[in-house]
């Protein structure tokens, strides 16, 4: 008998849900995107592993939106920063795990944006017909250093305050236009609350307002063009379908990379410096966060090849030249047989990974306090 | 995929056999682990943020708990009709100096929608102008208006020259 009832009470309930979806589906189209996500389908070969990035790279990405609201409850710009971060750090409860995640999210959520990069450059995945894919993950990549950069300077500690100093001193040497647009930027001659008041509104409402639609128009490509194969497996390539395989699949690396964060949050809590003092000389060990250390360890090298402005100028040219070089791949390989550009490229790749690692490392270890 | 799950979900007994509803098949078992081990991942998610977000609440939850407040020596120089608001614990407070030389304290918060309220000395009364609720300035009494309930009455001691306020 209450074997019955309890099935009646099942019946019900899965009625009521199924009206529920019915008037949903009506007027949302539900059904649709659920047939399409059934057509889809994902290959699967050996380097299958690298599509997983682009996914990392997105849920890191969401965390920081959560972890960055949350952060915004407690944090106030201007001439208070620090002591509202120190608040955030020292008095308000899990404040350091919620920025400890944030800031820990950020620094990996650029490395997979790198490792989602490169794996796409050596898969060839920029080729025809998604070269706008390439640009808009480029543009993207580039979008999430700026919020690195303008998120650095927030807590306004004396690392933040000095490594902001020599970030913003890079684009003073441009000429004639540099010191008019770094003076701009920072809102005045020297980094102060105006920086910081700058810096906030960049980072919270410019940077996600020019993030989030160039992220939906990537993901859109994804989906409008699939995922690319690489050459070697292009032929009978298996596929698996989208739902529920892959995104399973994805869903437990997402699971994985949340309990990497939390363990890392937890364990390595993001610590907070003395705070900015201008008229104390700048830490010995001073330096970018790991993202930048390879410019920065670049324009130290050009510094004392070419002493002066001379030597940053031409550092930033380099840069730029590389940036407008990586940006035209598609343009420059765009067969998809194997040949000497294709070859030529991948060396390119390879020598940019090189130069980018090689100088990262030496940067570190050109530190003092690794001395 | 679905033949796989079909098959392996018959492993755990007839599905078609008497005692189908009351043994948990593997497909069952494995929704029930994962339900439980998403409950624990909410669950340590939602703590810390809950805790961080309420930390503000909490603080002046502590803070508002004081149970006695000294007030400045300046409060015993308050001229007859007239009061003195005050903060007891973190919620403001009415100490009214009545013509006959005598003192009562109580919440100024308005027993409506939480307004504060004001000592008018011309009519002797305690004013909400927000939707004009009137309470009596020696009891706290609710006379007039919206207010529900009496404002609450705090105890006031004179002791070393000094006015304390303390909960009934």
């Amino acid at each position: 008998m209450g074997k019955l009832l309890s099935e009646e009470v099942k019946e019900r309930k899965s009625g009521a849900v199924a009206r529920i979806y019915q008037w949903v589906d009506e007027r949302l189209g539900l059904s649709e995107v659920i047939e399409l996500a059934k057509k889809k389908e994902v290959p699967e070969h050996r380097h299958s592993f690298w599509y997983y990035w682009g996914g990392i790279t997105l849920f890191l990405f969401l965390v920081m939106c959560v972890t960055g609201v949350l952060l915004l409850v407690y944090y106030r710009p201007g001439d208070e920063a620090y002591e509202s971060v120190r608040q955030i750090t020292y008095d308000i409860k899990f404040g350091w795990l919620i920025r400890s995640t944030h800031s820990w999210a950020a620094n990996l959520m650029i490395g997979a944006a790198f490792v989602h990069m490169f794996s796409a450059f050596f898969m060839r995945a920029y080729r025809k017909p998604r070269e706008f894919t390439w640009w808009s993950g480029l543009v993207l990549l580039i979008l999430a250093m700026v919020f690195g950069f303008s998120g650095y300077l927030l807590p306004m500690d004396e690392l933040a305050y000095f490594a902001t100093k020599v970030g913003l001193s890079i684009p003073a040497v441009i000429p004639v236009l540099g010191p008019w647009v770094a003076d701009i930027i920072r809102g005045g001659p020297e980094i102060t609350g105006f920086t910081v008041s700058r810096f906030f509104a960049l980072h919270v409402v410019i940077l996600p307002a020019l993030f989030i639609p160039i992220l939906i128009f990537h993901l859109i490509l994804v989906q409008k063009h699939g995922m690319s194969v690489p050459d070697g497996e292009a032929k009978d390539v298996r596929t698996i379908p989208f739902f529920p395989n892959f995104a399973m699949r994805d869903l437990a690396i997402w699971l994985i990379t949340l309990n990497v964060l939390a363990l890392l949050a937890a364990l390595f809590p993001w610590k907070l410096g003395a705070p900015a003092d201008p008229l104390k000389p700048a830490p010995m060990d001073i330096h970018p966060e790991w993202y930048f250390m390879s410019s920065f360890q670049m324009l130290k090298i050009f510094g004392q090849l070419f002493p002066g402005a001379v030597g940053e100028f031409l550092g930033l040219a380099v840069f730029t030249l590389g940036l407008v070089l990586w940006f035209l791949i598609p343009f420059f390989d765009p067969k998809t047989e194997g040949g000497l550009r294709a070859r030529a490229t991948m060396y390119f790749g390879l020598f940019v990974l090189g130069v980018l690692v090689i100088t990262t490392i030496w940067g570190y270890w050109a530190l003092p306090s690794t001395k | 995929m679905s033949n796989q799950s079909e098959t392996m979900g018959r492993i755990g007994g007839d599905e078609k056999g008497p005692e189908s509803g009351d043994l948990m098949d593997r497909r069952g078992f494995i929704t029930a682990v994962v339900g439980v081990v998403g409950a624990c991942y909410a669950a340590a998610i939602g703590y810390p943020v809950y805790r961080y977000l309420a930390s503000p609440v909490e603080e002046a939850m502590a803070a508002g708990a004081v149970k006695e407040v000294t007030l400045p020596k300046e409060a015993m120089d308050l001229p007859q009709n007239s009061a003195l608001m005050f903060k007891f614990g973190t919620r403001p407070a009415l100490l009214i100096r009545h013509e006959d030389g005598t003192y009562t304290a109580m919440s100024a918060i308005c027993t409506h929608l939480g307004c504060t309220v004001t000592y008018e000395p011309d009519q002797k009364r305690v004013f909400c102008p927000c939707h004009s609720g009137v309470y009596d300035a020696v009891s706290g009494k609710n006379v007039a208006g919206p207010p529900p309930h009496p404002l609450e009455r705090y105890e006031v001691e004179i002791r070393d020259g000094q006015i304390i306020v303390r909960r009934s």
